[in-house]
C-alpha cells in the first residue's frame, strides 16, 4: 500500500523531469533506426584497380564479373603496376588485380594462370575483406570456366546458417537492445538515488517510518518497467523496419530481460551506495559499463579475445544476455538450450542484489 | 523528553562531539546555541536516528535512538537545515506524500498545521522548488508536523531567513508549544536564545552550560561595560594592553569590556557605560574560561 504511494511519487517525478521522458521515448528509436546502420562491420564499395595485361575475352570477363559484384567498384584501369600503386597512394583504389599476359592462353591449355591481388591494408579489416572477396570472385570465375569445359570440378556452395545473407544488422540489433537496457536500468536508478542524497531529500525520508527496502524498491521498479517497455518498443521497431523477428520464443527474451534488468539495477545500487555525488556515480557507472560492453561480445566476438579476457567475460552479465538474445533471435534457441546462461545470470543478479542490500545496511 | 548522555562522535580524525549531555523537559522549547561547526547538526542527526554515536546514549520519550529507532521515527518531526522536500512535487503533493508516509492523512491533523499551511494554500499547486525561502520553510514545518509528532526537531530553521519571518517563526513555535509539542531548536544566532525556555550553549563539541537564558545571564560574574571611541580598532588594542582590563572584545559598534578593579578607570575620548550582559557575552565568557583551564 505504502509502496503504491512511493511509486506514484517516483512516476510523478520522472514525468516532471524535463529530460527523462524524452530520453525514454527517443532512445529506443535512435538506437534502432540509426545505430544498426552506423555500427556496421560489412565492407562495401571497395575501389578496384585493374591491370589487364592480357586484354583477351576471358580477362575482360573476369574484370566484368569482379566489377559487377556489389562489393567492388571499378575505379581505374591502369597500364602498369606503378600506375596502379600511384592510384592506391592517392586513395582512389583499395585493391589491385593484375592479370598476366597469356592468361587466356593458359586457361585454354588447361593450366593454372596466375593473377595477382594487392590490397591496401592500412585498415586491416578492409584490406583483408577486399582480398578475400576478390579471391572468392576469382574462384567463382574459375569454377564457371571449369563447368563450361568437359570434366567439371567439385562445386562448392557455401551455406550460411542462421543469418543466410550475412547481414551484420541482424547480428548487431539484439546486442544494441542489451546496451540500451544496461544504460536505462543501470545508470538511471543509480543517478536517481545519488540525486536524492545530493539534494538531501533522502534525509527527510530516512527519519520517516518508511522501511529502507520499500524505498529502494520504489526506486527500482519504475526503471524495471521502463526497461521492459523500451525492450518491447525495440523488438517492435526491429520487426517493422528490418523484418527481424525472433526465431525463438519471445518469453525467453523477456525472462532474460527481467533477470538482466535486476542485475543492472543491482549494480547501479551498489555504485550509488558508495558514491555521494552524481558526478562520482556517473563516472563509476561509465567505467563499468564500458568495460562490460567491450568484454560482452556485443560488438566483437568473445571467441576472438585472448584466453585471459575470455575468462573475465565469465563474470560479465552482459555476455550472457547478449548470447541469449542472439541465440533466440537468430537460432531460435529455447529455454533449455540457454539454461546455463540463465542460471549464471540468475547467480550474478543475486550477487549484486545481496551486495546492494549489504552495502546499504552498512551505513 | 529528550535525554542525551555523554555522546561522542568522531568523523575520522575530527572529534565532532566530545561527551555531550543534556535533558530536554516535556513541553518546553529548548535551544541548542553555538557557532557553525560546534557540532549542532551532528547532534541532531544522532537524535533523529540518522547516524549512531560512537559512544554514549540518547533517548527520546524513553526510547533508545539506536535500538528503538523505528518507534522514535513515528514520534519525531525533523526539519533539516537544508530544504529537503521534493522540489519537483507541488506544495500539496509534498504535504500529502509525507502524511501518507506516516500512515495518516492531511485531514486528520489539519488543525495542527492550519495556521502555517493556511498561508501556503494559495500556492498549493506550485512546485516546492519555485517557492520563496520563507514559504519553503513553512512548507517544511508543515510536513514535519503533519503526523502530530511529540517532539519537533528544527536544525537551524532561521538561518538565511529575514528578521520579520524569523519573528513570525518564533511565534509559530510558541503556539505549537501550547499544543503540547516539545521543541528542540538549534541556531547560531545568540539573540534567539531569549525565545527559548532553556538553552544549551555548545562549542567545539562540548556543552558549555545548560540553563534558562535569564539564569545564564544572571550568572555572569563581572560588571560589563560598553566602550566606544572614534577609533574602536585602536581602542581595542589600547584596552587589551592595560593590566586592569580583564577582557575586551568587539560587539557591534561598541566594545565590551570587563575590568579587574571595581572602579572604572577614566579614559579620555572614550565613552564608557555599564550594560546588561547578553547570552553572547555569557558565551564568550564561558568559552574563554574553558579555554584557559
Amino acid at each position: 500500500m505504502l509502496l503504491k504511494y512511493l511509486l506514484e511519487k517516483e512516476f510523478k517525478q520522472i514525468r516532471r523531469n524535463p529530460f527523462l521522458p524524452r530520453l525514454i521515448a527517443a532512445y529506443p528509436i535512435f538506437a534502432m533506426m540509426v545505430f544498426p546502420w552506423v555500427v556496421d562491420l560489412e565492407v562495401r564499395d571497395i575501389n578496384l584497380c585493374v591491370i589487364d595485361n592480357d586484354r583477351s575475352a576471358y580477362s575482360r570477363r573476369l574484370v566484368a564479373q569482379a566489377s559487377a559484384s556489389r562489393y567492388f567498384h571499378l575505379s581505374e584501369l591502369a597500364a602498369t603496376y606503378d600506375e596502379a600503386m600511384e592510384s592506391i597512394q592517392r586513395n582512389q583504389s583499395d585493391v589491385i588485380l593484375e592479370i598476366n599476359p597469356g592468361f587466356e592462353r593458359e586457361l585454354m591449355r588447361g593450366d593454372c594462370p596466375d593473377v595477382m591481388i594487392s590490397a591496401n591494408s592500412v585498415n586491416g579489416t578492409r584490406g583483408g575483406f577486399a582480398g578475400n572477396y576478390l579471391s572468392q570472385i576469382i574462384a567463382d570465375f574459375s569454377a564457371d570456366i571449369a563447368r563450361e569445359s568437359p570434366g567439371s570440378l567439385i562445386e562448392i556452395t557455401p551455406q550460411y546458417r542462421y543469418n543466410p545473407h550475412l547481414d551484420y544488422k541482424n547480428y548487431v540489433i539484439p546486442a544494441l537492445m542489451v546496451i540500451l537496457l544496461t544504460i536505462i536500468c543501470g545508470f538511471l536508478p543509480a543517478l536517481n538515488i545519488v540525486g536524492e542524497k545530493e539534494k538531501g531529500t533522502i534525509e527527510q525520508i530516512n527519519v520517516t517510518p518508511v522501511k529502507k527496502y520499500l524505498f529502494i524498491l520504489s526506486k527500482l521498479i519504475p526503471y524495471w518497467i521502463i526497461g521492459v517497455f523500451i525492450l518491447t518498443v525495440c523488438i517492435g521497431l526491429a520487426a517493422l523496419t528490418y523484418g527481424l523477428i525472433p526465431a525463438g520464443n519471445l518469453l525467453v527474451i523477456y525472462l532474460f530481460a527481467v533477470l538482466f534488468v535486476i542485475t543492472c539495477s543491482g549494480l547501479g545500487l551498489v555504485v550509488s551506495n558508495y558514491s555521494s555525488t552524481m558526478q562520482q556515480a556517473m563516472f563509476v557507472m561509465f567505467f563499468f559499463t564500458i568495460v562490460m560492453l567491450l568484454m560482452s561480445g556485443a560488438l566483437t566476438p568473445v571467441k576472438s579475445m585472448p584466453q585471459w579476457a575470455q575468462t573475465i567475460t565469465w563474470f560479465n552479465p552482459l555476455r550472457y544476455f547478449v548470447e541469449a538474445m542472439r541465440a533466440v533471435y537468430l537460432k531460435g534457441s529455447g529455454f533449455w538450450d540457454l539454461r546455463t546462461q540463465c542460471f549464471v545470470l540468475l547467480g550474478i543478479a543475486g550477487f549484486f542484489s545481496l551486495w546492494a542490500v549489504w552495502s546499504y545496511k552498512k551505513k | 523528553m529528550i535525554v542525551a548522555d555523554n555522546i561522542h562522535k568522531n568523523y575520522r580524525e575530527v572529534e565532532a562531539l566530545k561527551g555531550v549531555g543534556f535533558t530536554v523537559n516535556a513541553g518546553e522549547i529548548f535551544g541548542l546555541i553555538g557557532p557553525d561547526g560546534a557540532g549542532k547538526t551532528t547532534l541532531f542527526r544522532i537524535l533523529t536516528t540518522l547516524i549512531t554515536a560512537d559512544s554514549g546514549r540518547a533517548t527520546i520519550d524513553g526510547l533508545d535512538t539506536v535500538t528503538d529507532f523505528e518507534q522514535i521515527r513515528k514520534r519525531i518531526g525533523y526539519m533539516p537545515g537544508k530544504f529537503a522536500l521534493y522540489q519537483d512535487l507541488t506544495v500539496e503533493e509534498n504535504l500529502k506524500f509525507y502524511a501518507t508516509v506516516f500512515n495518516t492523512t492531511v485531514e486528520e491533523n489539519y488543525e495542527l498545521v492550519r495556521e502555517i499551511y493556511g498561508q501556503l494554500e494559495p500556492f498549493a499547486n506550485r512546485r516546492a522548488g519555485a517557492l520563496s525561502g520563507g514559504m519553503k520553510q513553512k512548507l517544511a514545518l508543515s510536513c514535519a508536523l503533519i503526523h502530530r509528532p511529540a517532539v519537533l526537531m528544527l536544525d537551524e530553521p532561521t538561518t538565511g531567513v529575514d528578521p520579520v519571518s524569523r519573528g513570525e517563526f518564533q511565534s509559530m513555535l510558541e503556539r505549537l508549544k501550547r499544543q503540547g509539542i516539545t521543541i528542540l531548536i538549534s541556531t547560531p544566532y545568540m539573540d534567539e536564545a531569549n525565545r527559548c525556555d532553556r538553552i544549551a550553549l555548545i562549542q567545539n563539541g562540548k556543552i558549555l552550560t545548560v540553563d534558562s537564558p535569564d539564569k545564564i545571564i544572571a550568572s555572569y560574574p563581572d560588571s560589563l561595560y560598553a566602550a566606544k571611541s572614534d577609533n574602536n580598532y585602536r581602542l581595542l588594542g589600547r584596552l587589551n594592553e592595560r593590566p586592569d582590563v580583564k577582557r575586551c572584545y568587539v560587539s557591534g559598534e561598541y566594545l565590551r569590556v570587563t575590568f579587574n578593579t571595581e572602579a572604572v578607570p577614566a579614559l579620555d575620548g572614550v565613552e564608557i557605560k555599564p550594560v546588561q550582559p547578553t547570552v553572547e557575552d555569557c558565551f564568550i565568557y564561558l568559552n574563554s574560561k574553558r579555554n584557559n583551564l
